[in-house]
């Protein structure tokens, strides 16, 4: 590779794959060869910026200028223009909601200015298929310090200084899980990663996997050489084929390079890695099913403990983390505990990925410290709700998670705070809802979830989980009673208390969560038999105003199910018995004489 | 099997490579006018000539970057040489030769080349 005056990083992560930024890639290559570019400028496909919403994301060096949604169409003008002239492509500039004009420089942007990128640093920086660009951005470097300058304890020490803890759920601290696994006695022990992201709406993992996959393996390594073990297993989910393609180019590559192997760095520490794939269900994400996943058995789980530390992978010592908690390891090593230590909250140090989703402009990954408000994700990173609407809570965690309130917006968001208010920072899926969304229906949602997944190994998990969905649906389709809320909320408790794993045992929050903050949603299903945010089709009504309709007979004519009869000039009228509650006919009418109720 | 001398050597050479990626303030930034006057005057063979000799003296604080026009059409090609804290220096009528002295002696020895700029043309 030569002296290049410019680079065009192109996004090849899930978001921007699926919005063609292949073709992207490729249309520039074409078009660089025409303009006789091709030997200084290059076009670099990176992983994920975090804006998905906005792709495919284009990013021209060294001016940093920050393109969003480009088509195959714009490139000619891009390079015609930008590449060759020097002169930016005005209408092709991302642009900020609600900001005057256009933003030049993707580090300019709200989106970016609150983020801190420690976990996903090398996202939509490097190509993640070539090593030596993960190397430029320290990659390997925290591996060799500590083979070569640290003892297994004192980076056990470091660790456990910086106050990481696991970015899988659970918030477990990173430091005492390699001390138990490094205290256990076997000349065989394991080191997995979890990979098995399951949480509908959460994607920080396969982002990192897809942007820097060198870091979780570096990471991997530095645990390995920690607790003492020579082998190691990354479970991911076979849904993330683009993860999977460049975590085994990674391993290939650390391979080639002596990364992995025998004797790393002339050091006695030698240590292999292999990739298992899962089928994708949702339980193999708990840290017993998974092992019992990669071991070859049906992925359940089984009572702790033994934990894993003790009793793990084929019967050894095992120690397992989420691939978000490893992004964090090299960059503590490089930069020390203190500096990580120094972010976040009291007890909750360092950053947080979060994957905001719902009723929010940005759709996308963003990574802040520890602490920082619900108020400044929504309103700052994440660009306020789209049409005007009001923020009416904010769902953490997935299913295993709770909701949080327009009361408690101002909450700096860590665990301690989190599992106060009745939600979890989880995995951190963040969905964004508006006055439009129905709380019932949204716990209803997730309980449908769980139940769906369920591996059915214990009762209260499997017939629990199916028995709340039940009474979500009787109470959404308005037949529900007050002893129902008292039944869920008596069957929640149960539950949370005697369900094997921490699937059964979380899946109940989102409906404690739900009553909590949002009970007079329940009863206004119960005892109105009214859905107040107009979700639930049973409870619905949809009526036309005589008063204001003309008799154009334009609904009339849209309404799928001949629903609506009525005279031309003259006030038409809805067939409650054949009116399927599809909301057609409102967006027909000009006059805004239907109404739903 | 690469030693940790071999990690640092790559570090070293990857950085440079991919180093205007980074935002640093205090690089040294050579713009080529580029507009259609620019290409018209010989812009391009001038802007390949500047890359090429960049990268030839491994001069890694330079980032060259292209502009649109600069406004004296008539005395394109045009460069500015903007160096932190100093006052922009723009050379005029530039060749592929001129190009090769500006790069030996003012980026890489920080002796502005007289001759070439705007307020000897004049």
């Amino acid at each position: 590779m030569s002296f290049v005056r410019s680079h065009v990083l192109v996004c090849g992560g899930t978001g921007c794959t699926a919005s063609d930024s292949p073709k992207v890639i490729a249309e520039f290559e074409k078009q660089f060869a025409e303009f006789k570019l091709s030997d200084e400028v290059r076009v670099i496909k990176t992983g994920c910026f975090g804006l998905c919403a906005l792709g495919p994301i284009v990013v021209v060096y060294p001016e940093g200028t920050f393109y969003s949604s480009i088509k195959v169409e714009d490139v000619k003008e891009i390079v015609s223009e930008h590449i060759l002239k020097g002169r930016l492509v005005e209408r092709l500039l991302y642009k900020e909601a609600g900001a005057e004009g256009h933003t030049h420089s993707l580090n300019d942007t709200q989106f970016y200015k609150k983020q801190k990128r420690i976990a996903l640093r090398g996202c939509g920086v490097i190509n993640p298929e070539e090593i030596d660009e993960a190397i430029a951005y320290d990659g390997y470097r925290a591996l060799a310090t500590c083979l070569t300058e640290k003892s297994r304890e004192e980076v056990i020490q470091i660790v456990t200084a910086s106050g990481l803890r696991g970015r899988g759920g659970a918030g477990f601290p990173t430091g005492m899980k390699w001390k138990f696994a490094a205290a256990a006695e076997d000349p065989v022990k394991y080191v997995c990663c979890n990979a098995d992201e399951g949480d509908p709406g959460a994607f920080m993992d396969r982002s990192v996997l897809e942007g820097n996959p060198h870091s979780v393996i570096e990471a991997m390594e530095i645990a390995a050489y920690a607790i003492g073990a020579a082998q190691g297993y990354i479970y991911i989910r076979a849904e993330y084929p683009i993860a999977v393609q460049r975590l085994k180019i990674a391993i290939d590559q650390a391979k080639e390079y002596g990364f992995l192997g025998k004797n790393i760095f002339g050091t006695d520490f030698s240590f292999d890695l292999e990739i298992r794939l899962g089928a994708g269900a949702f339980v193999c994400g708990e840290e017993t099913a998974l092992l019992a996943s990669i071991e070859g058995h049906r992925g359940e789980p089984r009572p702790r403990p033994p934990f894993p530390a003790v009793k793990g992978l084929f019967g050894k010592p095992t120690l397992l983390n989420n691939v978000e908690t490893y992004a964090n390891i090299p960059w503590i090593i490089n930069n020390g505990a203190e500096a990580f230590a120094a972010i976040g909250t009291e007890k909750s140090k360092g950053t947080k990925v979060f994957a905001l989703g719902g009723k929010i402009t940005n759709t996308g990954l963003v990574e802040i410290p520890m602490g920082t408000t619900l108020r400044e994700i929504v309103e700052e990173i994440g660009g306020g709700i789209p049409n005007g609407k009001k923020f009416k809570a904010a769902q953490t965690g997935g299913p295993s998670g709770g909701c949080i309130p327009l009361s408690l917006i101002d909450t700096p968001l860590d665990y301690e705070n989190m599992a106060s208010i009745g939600s979890i920072i989880g995995s951190g899926g963040l969905i964004v809802m508006d006055e439009d969304n129905c709380m019932v229906d949204i716990a209803k949602f997730f309980l449908g979830f769980t139940t769906d997944e369920s591996c059915g190994k214990c009762s209260p998990c499997r017939i629990g989980t199916k028995r709340m969905h039940d009474i979500l649906e009787k109470i959404t389709v308005g037949k529900g009673t007050m002893e129902d809320i008292a039944l869920l909320e008596e069957l929640c408790t149960h539950i949370k208390e005697n369900a094997l794993c921490g699937l059964g045992q979380t899946a109940p929050n989102p409906i404690l969560s739900t009553l909590k903050h949002f009970r007079h949603e329940y009863e206004a299903h119960v005892i109105d038999k009214r859905c107040p945010a107009g979700i639930c089709k049973d409870l619905l009504q949809y009526k036309i105003l005589p008063e204001k309709c003309a008799g154009c007979t334009a609904c009339s004519r849209v309404c799928p199910a001949n629903a609506i009869t009525g005279e031309v000039k003259n006030p038409h009228v809805i067939d409650q018995a054949k009116c399927i509650k599809c909301g057609t006919c409102v967006q027909k009418c000009k006059f805004e004489a239907i109404i739903k109720e | 099997m690469k030693s940790l001398e071999d990690l640092k050597k790559i570090r070293e050479e990857m950085q440079q490579k991919i180093n205007i990626r980074t935002g640093d303030e205090n690089r040294t930034r050579v713009v080529v006018g580029m507009a259609t006057c620019g290409i018209a005057a010989g812009a391009r063979p001038v802007l390949a000539a500047l890359v090429d000799e960049v990268s030839r003296r491994k001069l890694q604080q330079v980032t060259v970057t292209q502009t649109g026009c600069i406004g004296v059409c008539r005395l394109e090609p045009i460069i500015e040489v903007l160096e932190p804290g100093k006052e922009k220096v723009t050379y005029v009528k530039v060749t592929e030769e001129k190009v090769k002295k500006i790069v030996s002696e003012h980026l890489a020895n920080g002796r502005v080349v007289e001759e070439y700029t705007i307020g000897a043309a004049e």
